[in-house]
């Protein structure tokens, strides 16, 4: 047999909904662990890379400096990179701030926002640990160059089975309307 | 008295009323020319240059273009379908289009052409526009962030008097539709609707109308945009 692919995933500013939609991929995904090996992921809890990588799949765009330096990393390790879902393709969600100054976002999230009871001291969270946000949410495809691209939100099962079985096993796949989706 | 000529498109043999427009014409010989601004039964715009065709060499908008005797039209060649599909990703990164997020979703005349064309994402960079969403008229919102402007709205809504409920303001980049703030006020709920279906994306809706419809259920969920019009020929 041949040597496995190694994958590697990541979730930056997403909702791990595409995570969710790569464990819909339901049985396949016994297939999936024959013909390769998880590097870096939360699905394993691999937190670093131990070694190069064929495929890095991507969810989420880049909200803040910790985002940027995993994407980064990412690309420096994968060979082929995938944009997995809306938010990695252009920010998804999390971009519709992008319109909204940052000061704004802040305030209204930890101060003024009508649904902030606990907050009496009027604190904005301000460790050094935690990573700065970024003026607005960029795609990755701003950041670093991606290969591949899987729309939706999240992207269904069937397309992202078979994006990976074509990347891995480089056969063409044939991809119904069905699962071809942007929401 | 209509006279009836022939014109190919990409080598077919077709047959339409003189002076009929090319995108009707096509649409009649059982073909499909992909289109955002046009409506059937309005005056062509040629805005949105989805339908651009190459008549006798020169590329000219399918919308717009009068028929006649002998014209040679490309239409589905690889360079054309190229460029509309170019321009489908010219709309998703001048406006901020989040589907996910979009009532119009599953309705949506962009989002189904971006599906024809398998658009996976933009060749070109997002420009994260400032764009304004008005939701102060009494019946519908106005989300600019969606606007393509295809004028349909201006063009086919309009009252009893046969006056524009919408307008366009401003110029050039800051061009938007407006609408007028005394007629919004007699706008009935079923004009309303027919505004929100006349918008080919979802920057004009209908208040408390989203969202009706499960996924799986909507227009374009199972069914290509076009494809009714290309069944014709095979019958």
């Amino acid at each position: 047999m041949a040597e496995k692919k190694i994958i590697a995933t990541t979730s930056l500013a997403g909702c791990f909904g595409c995570h969710m939609s790569i464990l819909d991929i339901d049985e396949r995904l016994l297939d999936l662990i024959e013909i390769v090996e998880f590097n870096k992921s939360p699905i394993n809890d691999i937190k670093k890379f131990t070694r190069k990588c064929d495929i890095g799949l991507i969810e989420g765009g880049c909200c803040n400096s910790e985002n940027v330096h995993v994407l980064k990393l990412f690309r420096e390790n994968c060979r082929i990179l995938v944009a997995l879902g809306e938010c990695a393709i252009m920010g998804g969600l999390p971009a519709m701030r992008n319109g909204i100054p940052l000061k704004e976002c802040i305030e209204e999230a930890y101060l003024n926002g009508i649904t902030v009871h606990s907050n009496t001291q009027k604190i904005v969270p301000n460790d050094p640990e935690l990573p700065i946000l970024l003026d607005r949410v960029y795609p990755c495809s701003d950041i670093v160059k991606i290969d591949y691209s899987i729309p939706g939100c999240p992207p269904h099962a069937d397309l992202i089975w078979a994006t990976l079985y074509s990347l891995i096993t480089g056969k063409e796949s044939d991809i119904p309307y069905e699962v071809f989706k942007y929401d | 008295m209509a006279e009836v000529v022939r014109f190919f498109i990409d080598g077919k043999e077709c047959m339409a009323k003189n002076g009929d427009y090319l995108l009707q014409a096509a649409k009649e010989n059982g073909i499909y020319i992909p289109t955002l601004c046009h409506y059937d039964g309005l005056k062509p715009k040629g805005s949105c240059r989805v339908c651009t065709c190459k008549v006798n060499g020169r590329l000219m908008t399918a919308c717009t273009t009068p028929i006649a005797e002998g014209m040679m039209i490309e239409s589905n060649t690889l360079e054309i379908e190229e460029m509309r599909k170019s321009i489908i990703e010219l709309f998703f990164v001048d406006g901020n289009h989040f589907c996910p997020t979009c009532e119009k979703s599953g309705y949506c005349e962009l989002q189904a052409l971006a599906y024809r064309y398998r658009i996976t994402a933009p060749r070109y960079p997002f420009l994260f526009p400032l764009k304004r969403v008005v939701a102060d008229y009494a019946k519908i919102i106005i989300d600019h962030n969606r606007c393509v402007l295809c004028k349909r709205c201006v063009r086919a809504i309009k009252d009893e008097m046969g006056k524009s409920f919408f307008a366009y303001r401003r110029r050039g980049q800051n061009i938007e539709v407006i609408l007028d703030k005394r007629m919004s006020d007699r706008m009935s709920f079923e004009i309303a609707l027919e505004a929100e279906n006349i918008c080919p994306v979802g920057a004009i809706m209908a208040k408390r109308t989203a969202f009706t419809t499960p996924i799986g259920y909507r227009k374009f969920d199972k069914i290509t945009i076009g494809s009714d019009i290309e069944k014709i020929k095979t019958k």
